[in-house]
């Protein structure tokens, strides 16, 4: 029998399940390695190099030196995990969610002064987004 | 011997970390929130406990992909300010109490609740946010602590029921224990929040209204809600307010609710704050 995933109807969401731990092993324990001050210079002086060090996909990979959240996301990527990618970049949870969404920073930053995004319209996929 | 007096629960936005350690909290962005917590400093200095259970999540810092513990309890003398990847927050180091955390281990454990010991383990700002809310900056913690990382961020995460029942464990084993000691239970995380995807910044301020009060009159009732409810409801992260039924679980079924705060934003997320006590 399949493992049940009630949660995959909702939009914009990915659940880090067991699916995506196994697909996303090396990528996190790759970012796990950035807790480490001497770990994060080396990253950051050739972040290739570093990055070949471990067996991630290119795609992976590609994904990290693209900074693009979602598309680690989607490839394993757990965002407690990842934080430690933009924590050393200097840059905070907000920024990083932000480039997920679309919007700005101005603009996410704007929305969440106005109360957050509102759940009306994002509980279930196909639903008309609002906000 | 040992009792739990008070139930405390708190966001533990990491923000709100560095802007204490950076000296913002007077930016205006800031201040309404900080002021949400200036009863609960008082409130703390005037019952201050002698141990502190704090039940909290480890974001990927202690716990890698490699173990991940659904319940886990900190039995060591003392847990250092962990590095996540920004540098170690300036606060004190976390001194433990491993008798009673020994003593909480054996008897939930023989209760049917399989924890796993944990004697080395660094904290991340899951603990020591809601320690800078309550205590303020002070050179050392003014009580010892028995850290409680629940596993929230590998689905599945424990049930709301199991963690309702795990509290009502704790509370056994602590009312056990044969020191006279000032225990509070602190459940922390949460409210409403999502830091993934094209829908974060999802924000429900009815669903965690709804919480506090449920969490106060019916908490059995709402330890049926599913894990797909806090999702959709509450955004992936809002999962964690399963850990605020720890708490409740471990107090009177009938408590006074002493202050409650909310406040929306501190960065992606619903900062949510209750102070109970046990009315016997």
């Amino acid at each position: 029998m399949a493992l049940e995933k009630p949660y995959r109807d909702i939009p914009g969401t990915t659940v880090f399940d067991s699916d995506m731990s196994r697909i996303g092993y090396h990528l996190n324990q790759f970012c796990m390695t950035l807790m480490k001050a001497e770990n994060r210079d080396r990253f950051h002086a050739d972040e290739r190099a570093y990055l070949d060090e471990w067996e991630m996909t290119e795609e992976q990979k590609q994904a990290v030196l693209d900074r693009d959240y979602n598309a680690m996301i989607s490839l394993g990527g757990n965002i407690y995990f990842l934080a430690k990618i933009f924590a050393s970049d200097g840059l905070s949870f907000q920024y990083a969610a932000a480039t997920m969404t679309g919007m700005s920073q101005e603009e996410y930053a704007q929305m969440m002064l106005d109360g957050g995004r509102s759940p009306e319209g994002n509980r279930y996929i196909g639903e008309k987004k609002n906000g | 011997m040992a009792r739990i007096t008070a139930g405390v629960t708190t966001s533990h936005i990491p923000a709100i970390g560095a802007t204490i350690d950076l000296g913002k909290t007077k930016e205006p962005y800031w201040a309404p929130l900080f002021e949400g917590y200036e009863f609960s400093k008082k409130w703390m200095a005037e019952n201050k406990p002698d141990v502190v259970f704090l039940v909290y999540n480890d974001h990927a810092t202690a716990f890698s992909l490699e173990i991940v513990p659904t319940f886990a309890i900190g039995c060591a003398a003392e847990f250092q300010p962990a590095d996540e990847g920004w540098g170690p927050r300036p606060v004190p180091v976390v001194k433990g109490q491993p008798d009673l955390a020994w003593h909480v281990a054996q008897s939930v454990i023989q209760d049917d609740f399989d924890l796993t010991i944990v004697n080395k383990m660094d904290v991340d700002h899951g603990l020591t946010v809601p320690l800078s809310l309550m205590f303020g900056e002070p050179g050392e913690w003014p009580c010892t602590v028995i850290p409680f990382p629940v596993n929230v961020v590998l689905y599945p995460p424990p049930s709301g029921n199991r963690c309702y029942q795990l509290g009502k464990a704790i509370r056994k084993a602590v009312s056990s224990f044969d020191e006279d000691l000032n225990v509070q239970i602190w459940g922390t995380g949460g409210m409403s929040h999502q830091l993934q995807g094209p829908r974060a910044g999802l924000i429900n301020k009815a669903f965690d209204q709804d919480f506090f009060e449920r969490l106060i009159a019916e908490p059995a009732e709402l330890a049926k809600k599913p894990h797909v409810d806090y999702v959709r409801e509450a955004g992936s992260e809002g999962i964690e307010l399963v850990m605020w039924l720890i708490m409740r679980g471990a107090m009177d079924d009938d408590v006074d609710e002493v202050y409650r705060f909310y406040h929306v934003p501190a960065s992606n997320t619903a900062v949510g704050h209750l102070i109970l006590e046990n009315r016997s």
